[in-house]
């Protein structure tokens, strides 16, 4: 366990140093971004959409009891932006990122792909982690801004066939209540989540042996821990810079 | 001084003892063939020498560098001088075949696109494949794997070749094809080379010398003409199947 740990620390220390060591990998890390970002953009719209909608319904019926409906579109925004929709993107999205990843890193490793790289003289830490870690990284936060969009429009949608709460009181009343803080804390969060699902995957990926086996033991992983760690990393993140956000404008 | 050297080497798995004090010379310019029924420590020998592996004991020499002791740098350097040519190919799935011979110059030693290109294109024709670069490594069969592996081993102009089974799975026409080549390129370029098999035609055909090993100890060694010729009663046994199978 201890090994396994100080294992993964030190492939953190060595990917941190070859990101900064040239040459940069930029068309490796934009074709990971492509691989992880644009190809999961549908997926982020249905989540994000449904997301949206299921939040709008229960704080609807919820405010009902207290015939306060008319807070619904701040409650709504707030919570998918701080909280709900870094935490579904960073466990749906992260879980795709993470078992794609670990997947093909394991199949590498298994066929002596990631020994080859070695052997030609590379690094696989700078040619396969970086690029990936990176782009991860980066792709997390670009993909939940535009899933805050998608359920924004989704909680609209509601807001207005249940409640009855024009989409333009929505847009004012969430643009007066929600600070560009709450929306920054929620994207940015998701690149730790990125950044840790995408190397808790190399470190699965390529520690991965025994053919098909290993290669699944490897992904089921890491897209078990990958789901724990963005539960842990989004508690501590809310503890550590929540109360900071937490003073908005007064109702 | 001897190219490769293994001066008391022993690697273990746990319990397992898979090599036992093993020395081996390798002068430079010369084939070995390293035979031997499976798990006895034929692969591990190769990745002890290109440093996927370390000794449990003794010390493993290239060009009188103590690879156990070589550090990041040092030790891509000394990946630089040896090519290795894996037992399943390990050709990189999503690159071309172009792509996957000229990885090691173009990453490895930062040769430009443009001329690491060219050059792969030269090693793949050294192989029989001059048309193959653009195609998938799905598109090619067993045999053709084989040579693009070997090309792309050979293609950042190694001192030394490593063979892992490099007729492990092929039908006897690429059998043959593959020792030639390996006797051809040795011929044309002068490098020395290590080659792990259990196929005893493959192994006195292309080697100057053969080594066997045997529940992890060097049982024999010699020249290939002796094990042709008059084979000690060793080498007998193992190509007759007794202590381990050769086919």
């Amino acid at each position: 366990m201890l090994e396994g740990a100080g294992g993964f620390v030190i492939l953190a220390a060595r990917a941190a140093i070859a990101a900064f060591r040239p040459p940069l990998r930029l068309r490796a890390t934009l074709y990971q971004m492509h691989v992880q970002g644009v190809r999961a953009l549908g997926l982020a719209a249905v989540a994000g959409a449904f997301t949206g909608m299921a939040l709008a319904l229960q704080f609807g019926a919820g405010l009902a009891r207290f015939s306060a409906q008319s807070i619904l579109p701040e409650l709504t925004t707030l919570g998918l932006f701080r909280e709900l929709l870094p935490v579904v993107i960073g466990l749906v999205i992260g879980g795709r990122i993470g078992a794609g990843i670990a997947a093909e890193l394991g199949t590498m490793s298994v066929t002596e792909q990631i020994d080859a790289v070695r052997a030609l003289g590379a690094d696989p830490v700078a040619e396969l982690v970086v690029p990936r870690v990176a782009a991860a990284t980066i792709v997390l936060p670009l993909v939940t801004v535009f899933a805050d969009g998608v359920a924004t429009a989704g909680a609209m949608l509601v807001a207005r066939l249940d409640e009855g709460i024009h989409a333009r009181f929505f847009i004012d009343a969430s643009r007066r209540f929600v600070l560009p803080g709450d929306f920054l804390f929620g994207v940015v969060k998701t690149a730790a989540f990125g950044l840790s699902i995408a190397l808790l995957a190399c470190w699965y990926g390529g520690r991965a042996r025994g053919g098909a086996d290993g290669v699944g033991r490897a992904t089921t992983r890491t897209v078990v821990n990958g789901a724990l760690a963005v539960i842990v990393i989004d508690y501590f993140l809310s503890r550590a810079f929540g109360p900071v956000l937490a003073q908005g404008p007064q109702m | 001084m001897a190219l490769i050297e293994y001066r008391g080497v022993g690697k273990r798995f746990d319990d397992k003892v898979v090599l036992d004090a093993i020395d081996l010379s390798v002068e430079a310019g010369e084939i070995i063939a390293l035979i031997g029924p499976s798990g006895t420590g034929k692969t591990v020998t190769l990745k002890l020498l290109i440093g996927f592996l370390r000794p449990d004991e003794g010390e493993v020499r290239f060009d009188g560098i103590d690879i156990a002791r070589a550090d990041g740098k040092a030790l891509q350097r000394i990946r630089q001088r040896i090519g290795f040519v894996f037992q399943g190919s390990a050709l990189f799935d999503s690159l071309t075949v172009g792509e996957n011979v000229a990885y090691g110059l173009r990453v490895g030693q930062r040769v430009s696109p443009v001329e690491a290109a060219r050059e792969a294109n030269g090693c793949l024709a050294m192989v029989g494949l001059p048309d193959a670069a653009p195609l998938s490594p799905q598109e090619l069969s067993g045999g053709m794997r084989k040579r693009v592996a070997i090309a792309r081993a050979l293609c950042t102009k190694p001192e030394v070749l490593l063979y892992d089974e490099p007729t492990a799975g092929l039908d006897p026409a690429n059998v043959r094809l593959i020792g030639r080549l390996i006797r051809t390129l040795r011929d044309r370029l002068g490098n020395t080379a290590m080659v792990v098999t259990h196929d005893r035609d493959l192994a006195l055909e292309v080697a100057d010398r053969v080594a066997l090993l045997l529940d992890g100890k060097l049982a024999w060694s010699g020249p290939a003409e002796v094990a042709r010729r008059a084979p000690p009663p060793e080498l007998e046994e193992f190509f007759a199947g007794r202590n381990g199978a050769a086919t």
